[in-house]
């Protein structure tokens, strides 16, 4: 459906450097697919949705739509933003302020070069302003709508041309925490209903895992893993998709044995020796991170045996409600661990570790 | 799917909407560039040109500034500009920050009336402003001069404003609501909690405001007085009416003076017009770096607070006297002595004996004359067309400096307010000679006085259009391209109805101006093309004072009238002006 190669976008910044914001960018999303760029705040996510956009001339590459090119610099064609037929969502959701709620959905269909019958823009409107809950605030003002309103209004607009594609610029950015949690699983079964490709920017790993059939991490201009929320979660690539998404304790160590015929490995570190899973071909003596998310280390005050455990002492705990947070050292080192708030050791006293070999990923050292 | 193997690209191929775009955009472009650049470089040209007999060419040299600057009257002339230009915005500058910030920062009472009455002086063109102040202040029939002469049976004289202190007073006066428009912003921009730490910290209101509010304010403050300066510089009403018949010259009176005498010394008024260009030209540069810079360690939060005003307390009311005062001696004095003249049949000083004698003939004759009705039309035409072309294309012209990424945008951006430099009087002189020299069949019709005002109050039409421009959110522009909307059409259908509150502003301040304009109509005019304000000129000089004061209150009335249907409007379109 979309087809993203070798994209390379730069511009001059206010004192005429340049800066390299996408780099050699290459991804596909499959039709009726959900795919989300994410990544911190500068790495080029947004310049990649406004490049396919057309709101942005990239300098190198090629996107294609279905079999349609629309951008290529070795062909030098470059269809411009109003001509790609293609629904935007923007942060700030572009609401014209001098229309109102009609007004501002029909805009699609009268401007550009289109001829349609003013029952069927009524009718078209109208639709889509069901599908997405305003139909009974049409002739409000659209400045008088709330920030969710407002929200669904921008997603109408982009929707009622039926686009092939659909471009959203952290839409969920500017609303509270609540209504964003509601508005998430409303995007979700809208997407999922209308069978729209899909392409969603956000710099929020939790978005990206509740709403995405694949996530594409990106990082200083380039996309770093592709894959399913879960294979992100929990198989991230390199140590830096498994800081971005989600909280995580890295050990630094280095590979001692490793386990014939299985990605099964022994790390020499700080911690003394832990039994780690590897996603890649490892040896003996290469310098690995290691990479635990809080849930997997299980705390408890009677001993546990076997591979990976030790004794710690209770270092610090942070009560969030429906969870615990502790702090606990092993012997020099500080791990963060999520449990049950049922667990109450005292601050100072000792508490035991236990962490699933296979819950631990061993990542080479250095990369990314 | 790989997109090589299926390859029917769309290609971006010219359509009438493109034209259209180039077409609007080409062409706001070409005038303004035209407007602004044409009259300085031919003025430039025609400085280092030596005055020759017509139809030969003249050789290049600087005899002009030679002679100019080897007159014994220069240096006389050079120290009088500039002790003119300093008392008058000295003057200004005080009353402007002193209204300023009674009315933005403290409980003064009557804030609101005040603060609408003290901006009416801009309404008033400077002809009639300088003409009521001559009433009030000659040293023979002065009002003021009468009255205090009665008072203390003595034939001295108190005021004369036919002096270098009394045109710098009346100047000042009458651009004193500038400096309280611009000192208010200033003021209004500046966080209240820095002043009320400082009053936590137990210093006085007076010491607030001397340690703390001016100094904060201090960059805004030295920018509004560097204006005040250049713009005193530029003034040539006063210089002309009061300056002259005393022997006083400054350099607009003295370009004024080089083209009305026999043979008009063209070369002589060019290079006066560069050497104010260039002083001008300075100050506004410096005005602008120290902005610039003002900006970087900027007071203001822009987070939205409520300023809390000073309690002046027991000072309350004496704070009060002085506005009324001021308002009195700059706006009731001035209007009342015109209103008093225009009802009567000659000239007279109020008595008894004249009140008998009140009559509504200079009425009759305003409204009967037809040169007056000739010249009412064409400064009506003058300003609505002046103010929605400038509108029109300085929308476009905006759009490109502040929306789009077009090479040379910011070129453009300085080119279109080169004219800001321009003293009304030097662009009136530069526009003559170049449209005296290219004769495209202009010369001595309206078309001249309109592209004068044209290139005069573009960079009004720029300023009120850019401000709104930067507050129209990029994505408001790009939502429209993603619904497939041309260039074309998301200007007309979002970017100009978005811009109206700022457009409805500009045009009524520009209509305004431009129905005061003289310092350069005054150059240009020809017969059947007088405006109003040369109408005025053309009385005084005639001595027809009674007369000039029934056009000049139905003048100022209607430029009132025209101001409160202004703000009627323009409190539902969400306007402000000034």
């Amino acid at each position: 459906m979309l087809s993203v190669r070798a994209l390379s976008t730069d511009y001059t910044d206010g004192r005429g450097a340049n800066v390299r914001a996408v780099q050699e960018l290459a991804f596909d999303v499959q039709p009726g697919k959900f795919f989300t760029l994410l990544g911190p705040s500068g790495c080029g996510k947004t310049t990649t949705l406004r490049s396919i956009a057309g709101l942005e001339r990239p300098r190198e590459g090629e996107i294609s739509v279905e079999s349609t090119v629309v951008f290529s610099a070795a062909y030098g064609v470059f269809v411009p933003a109003n001509r790609r037929g293609f629904g935007m969502v923007f942060q700030s959701y572009a609401i014209w302020p001098h229309m109102n709620v009609y007004q501002n959905v029909a805009f699609p269909l009268v401007a550009g070069r289109r001829r349609i019958p003013k029952d069927e823009i009524r009718a078209r409107v109208l639709r889509v302003l069901d599908t997405v809950a305003l139909d009974d605030v049409a002739t409000r003002d659209a400045t008088t709508l709330s920030g969710g309103q407002q929200q669904r209004l921008a997603l109408a607009r982009a929707l009622v041309l039926e686009p092939k594609l659909l471009l959203l610029d952290e839409p969920l950015s500017n609303l509270d925490a609540k209504l964003r949690e509601r508005m998430r699983f409303e995007l979700k079964r809208l997407q999922r209903e209308l069978r729209v490709t899909t392409v969603y920017v956000t710099h929020d790993q939790s978005e990206a895992l509740a709403l995405s059939h694949e996530i594409g991490v990106m990082k200083d201009g380039r996309l770093v893993q592709v894959g399913s929320p879960r294979t992100i979660y929990g198989r991230p690539a390199n140590p830096f998709v498994a800081d971005f998404v989600g909280t995580t304790n890295f050990i630094r160590g280095a590979v001692t044995s490793v386990q014939s015929g299985s990605s099964t490995l022994v790390v020499a570190s700080e911690i003394g020796s832990v039994t780690a899973l590897a996603t890649e071909p490892l040896h003996a003596g290469a310098d690995v991170v290691l990479t635990v998310r809080p849930e997997d280390v299980e705390l408890s005050e009677t001993a546990a045996l076997g591979v990976n455990t030790w004794r710690a002492t209770v270092d610090q705990k942070v009560f969030l409600g429906e969870a615990i947070d502790f702090r606990v050292r092993i012997g020099e080192r500080l791990l963060l661990a999520r449990t049950h708030p049922r667990l109450s050791t005292r601050i100072g006293h000792p508490i035991h570790v236990a962490i699933a070999p296979e819950k631990v990923l061993a990542l080479r050292a250095g990369d990314a | 799917m790989p997109a090589a193997a299926t390859r029917t690209a769309v290609r971006s191929t010219p359509i009438p909407a493109e034209w259209l775009q180039g077409l609007v955009v080409g062409a706001s472009v070409l005038v303004v560039v035209y407007l602004a650049l044409v009259p300085l470089a031919f003025l430039l040209w025609q400085s280092v040109h030596a005055q020759v007999a017509a139809g030969t060419v003249a050789p290049l040299s600087l005899d002009n500034f030679r002679n100019v600057y080897a007159r014994t009257g220069t240096g006389r002339l050079v120290a009088d500009s500039l002790r003119f230009a300093i008392g008058s915005s000295l003057i200004a500058f005080g009353i402007g920050t002193l209204l300023a910030w009674t009315n933005e920062r403290t409980n003064a009472p009557f804030k609101r009336v005040f603060f609408a009455v003290s901006i009416v002086p801009l309404i008033i063109p400077g002809v009639l402003f300088v003409i009521a102040w001559m009433l009030l202040g000659s040293p023979k029939i002065g009002l003021i001069n009468v009255a205090l002469q009665a008072l203390f049976a003595t034939d001295f004289v108190f005021v004369n404003v036919y002096s270098l202190p009394g045109m710098a007073f009346v100047d000042g006066l009458h651009y004193a609501p500038l400096a309280f428009l611009m000192m208010s912003a200033a003021f209004r921009a500046m966080d209240p909690a820095l002043e009320e730490a400082a009053l936590m910290s137990g210093a006085s209101v007076a010491s607030v405001a001397w340690r703390i509010t001016l100094r904060l304010s201090w960059p805004a403050a030295f920018a509004t007085l560097l204006i005040l300066f250049v713009r005193a510089l530029e003034s040539f009403e006063a210089p002309a009416l009061l300056g002259l018949p005393a022997g006083i010259q400054v350099f607009t009176s003295a370009i004024y003076s080089a083209i009305h005498r026999y043979p008009a010394d063209i070369g002589l008024a060019s290079a006066y017009g560069v050497s104010l260009l260039a002083i001008a030209a300075a100050g506004l540069w410096l005005q602008s770096r120290i902005t610039a810079r003002g900006a970087r360690h900027a007071t203001v939060t822009g987070r939205g607070f409520r300023p809390r005003p000073i309690d002046l307390g027991r000072w309350r009311m004496p704070v009060a006297a002085i506005f009324v005062t001021y308002l009195l001696l700059i706006v009731g004095l001035p209007s009342l002595v015109l209103l008093w003249s225009s009802f009567q049949k000659f000239y007279a000083v109020p008595s008894l004996d004249a009140v008998r004698t009140l009559t509504l003939d200079p009425y009759r004759f305003v409204l009967a004359f037809p040169s007056i009705a000739r010249a009412t039309l064409n400064s009506i035409a003058l300003a609505v067309a002046t103010a929605t072309a400038i509108m029109l294309v300085t929308s476009v012209t905006c759009w490109i400096v502040v929306k789009s990424r077009a090479r040379g945008r910011s070129a453009l951006d300085v080119v279109s307010s080169i004219p800001i430099v321009f003293p009304g009087l030097v662009l009136g002189l530069a526009i003559m000679i170049f449209y005296l020299h290219v004769d495209v069949g202009i010369y001595g019709t309206l078309w001249i006085l309109f592209v004068a005002y044209v290139t005069r109050f573009l960079p009004y039409g720029i300023r009120y259009n850019s401000a709104s421009m930067l507050a129209i959110h990029r994505e408001l522009e790009e939502s429209a391209a993603m619904s497939g909307a041309s260039w074309w059409q998301t200007f007309r259908r979002i970017v100009l109805p978005l811009l109206r509150p700022g457009l409805v502003a500009g045009w009524i301040y520009i209509a305004i101006v431009s129905v005061r304009e003289l310092s350069s109509s005054i150059l240009l005019y020809g017969p059947g093309t007088e405006v109003l304000s040369v109408v005025i000129w053309e009385l005084w000089e005639n001595g027809q004072y009674v007369e000039l004061s029934a056009l000049g209150v139905l003048m100022i009335v209607a430029l009132s009238l025209l101001v409160m249907v202004a703000q009627r409007l323009g409190g539902r379109l969400g306007v402000r002006i000034a």
